[in-house]
């Protein structure tokens, strides 16, 4: 591999994806004339909502190959820097590497410039990159992904939601994405209040995962035989910081008992409801 | 058609060198020295803008002395070729021995077949799990590279420089007694460098994967009262 040294003319800046184009590495290109449509694995439901230390950010495990079930501990939740987190939906492959390639533009444009970007130009540079998938979208490989981080000039957490065009949202309290964001939306909707602690998000973004995995087949709810919970994470002031599998395993525990003891799970059939 | 004057190729190179030594002598030094927690590195800077140690990849870290757009190139240059084998391999198979090579090969080029030699001398750290797997490669002008242990000592004072690092080095300096060895190594006897024309950054094994963390300019001052 030799030095990656180029003239005033021919200088990719900062940028990481068009460093990779030049060298013919750039995993879009490869994309472009693919034709066809293919089914494969895809990851679900994601959320993330604001609350009042910064974001909170989960995922369920679940990825599905048509109705096939094809692994169980995918993580969709990542940090993308420090300071904010990058939550995937779709075609797993191709947002697995939009994760990958995200997370090198971030850390290679703040070497390179001395300086990170501000959270507005991260989540444009992600909304180009989803923007750039649309030949493969179109093929079947959608990736739709959730941005949040904290905003260190505003001293916020902020959050984005993204369409497959590369259209970027930013969304005031929550977002969901995924074939369960219906469900887990709704959910996160009925619950919300400004202010929200950090108990209080977490449980929410758990309960929304919960309800999600308990109407959508792709959606992976709690696994308690295998020990797999979903990923929650927190975005503050300190950084991105994942949340303990066992703390997620407590909450889920008593999610189900309060679910339990209060009867709010409902839907099942007459004989199902046994004593009741 | 005219001639050009025949010159021994002895004299060239003679010539070329003593260019870039002259470029690289009008600026301040660098010196790197590893202390408990990894390697600290240290440069006399007036600036706290442009930057002369800077982070290439998660261990890695880079410092550069003479002219500032030339040794900038080659930094951008270290953290594309960094950035592109962690891409197209793994993390791990980034190290800082192939960079300094490739740096050693491109500034080896450069001095015998450009017009004019790069008027730079840079640093290219990078700590190990532990204190004897940490590396530090000098490479000058003319693409020598040497393998320096326990500290390297960059720039046009080199020599008075190095002598006292010798005096002032132990086995147990932490990051306090590391930034005070180098700043008054960097100073000599009698000239006292101002904290805040200081620049240092420290690659620590406590930092987690990136282990580059630039220290501030009031923390310098705390350290070095």
């Amino acid at each position: 591999m030799t030095l990656p040294f180029f003239g005033p003319h021919d200088d990719p800046g900062p940028s990481f994806a068009a460093l990779l184009s030049g060298r013919g590495l750039d995993p879009a290109d490869r994309m472009r004339d693919a034709s066809g449509t293919v089914d494969t694995t895809h990851g679900t439901t994601v959320v993330a909502i604001r609350y009042a230390d910064g974001v909170i950010m989960a995922g369920d495990r679940r990825a599905t190959s048509g109705n096939l079930i094809s692994h169980r501990s995918m993580e969709k939740v990542f940090p993308a820097d420090r300071w904010s987190g990058v939550a995937i939906a779709g075609a797993a492959g191709p947002a697995m590497e939009m994760v990958k390639l995200f997370q090198l533009q971030l850390e290679h444009y703040e070497k390179v410039e001395g300086q990170s970007l501000s959270l507005d130009g991260k989540a444009n540079q992600l909304s180009q990159m989803v923007r750039n998938n649309l030949p493969a979208a179109m093929q079947g490989l959608a990736v739709v992904p959730l941005f949040a981080g904290f905003d260190r000039r505003r001293n916020q957490g902020r959050l984005y939601q993204y369409d497959i065009t590369g259209g970027r949202y930013e969304e005031g309290d929550y977002a969901a994405t995924g074939s369960g964001s219906l469900h887990a939306g709704t959910v996160i909707k009925l619950g919300f209040r400004d202010g929200l602690d950090r108990d209080g998000g977490v449980d929410l973004a758990i309960q929304a995962l919960f309800q999600a995995a308990d109407d959508d087949s792709a959606t992976g709810g709690p696994d308690p035989v295998r020990g797999i919970f979903p990923l929650v994470a927190t975005i503050t002031a300190e950084g991105f910081d994942l949340i303990s599998e066992d703390d997620v395993r407590e909450r889920f525990e008593s999610l189900l008992v309060h679910l339990r003891s209060t009867s709010q799970i409902h839907g099942g059939s007459e004989t199902a409801g046994g004593d009741r | 058609m005219s001639m050009p004057f025949y010159v021994a190729p002895e004299q060239v190179m003679k010539d070329r060198a003593d260019y870039a030594r002259k470029g690289i002598a009008r600026g301040r030094s660098l010196c790197a020295v590893q202390y408990d927690e990894g390697i600290l590195i240290c440069a006399e800077n007036s600036s706290a803008t442009l930057r002369k140690v800077s982070e290439i990849y998660d261990r890695i870290a880079f410092g550069g002395v003479g002219k500032y757009n030339e040794f900038d190139q080659l930094r951008i240059a270290g953290v594309r070729h960094a950035d592109l084998k962690g891409f197209s391999y793994s993390r791990q198979d980034v190290d800082a021995r192939s960079l300094a090579n490739s740096y050693a090969n491109m500034l080896g080029q450069i001095f015998t077949h450009e017009m004019k030699p790069m008027e730079v001398e840079i640093l290219v750290a990078e700590i190990g799990d532990q204190r004897a797997h940490d590396q530090l490669f000098h490479i000058t002008y003319d693409g020598s590279v040497v393998d320096k242990d326990r500290y390297a000592v960059l720039g046009g004072d080199a020599d008075a420089i190095t002598e006292r690092m010798e005096a002032a080095y132990t086995d147990d300096l932490d990051k306090q007694a590391a930034l005070k060895a180098c700043a008054e190594a960097l100073g000599g006897p009698d000239r006292q460098i101002a904290p805040d024309h200081l620049e240092a950054a420290v690659l620590s094994r406590t930092n987690g994967r990136r282990t580059f963390q630039r220290l501030e300019a009031d923390e310098i001052a705390e350290l070095l009262s």
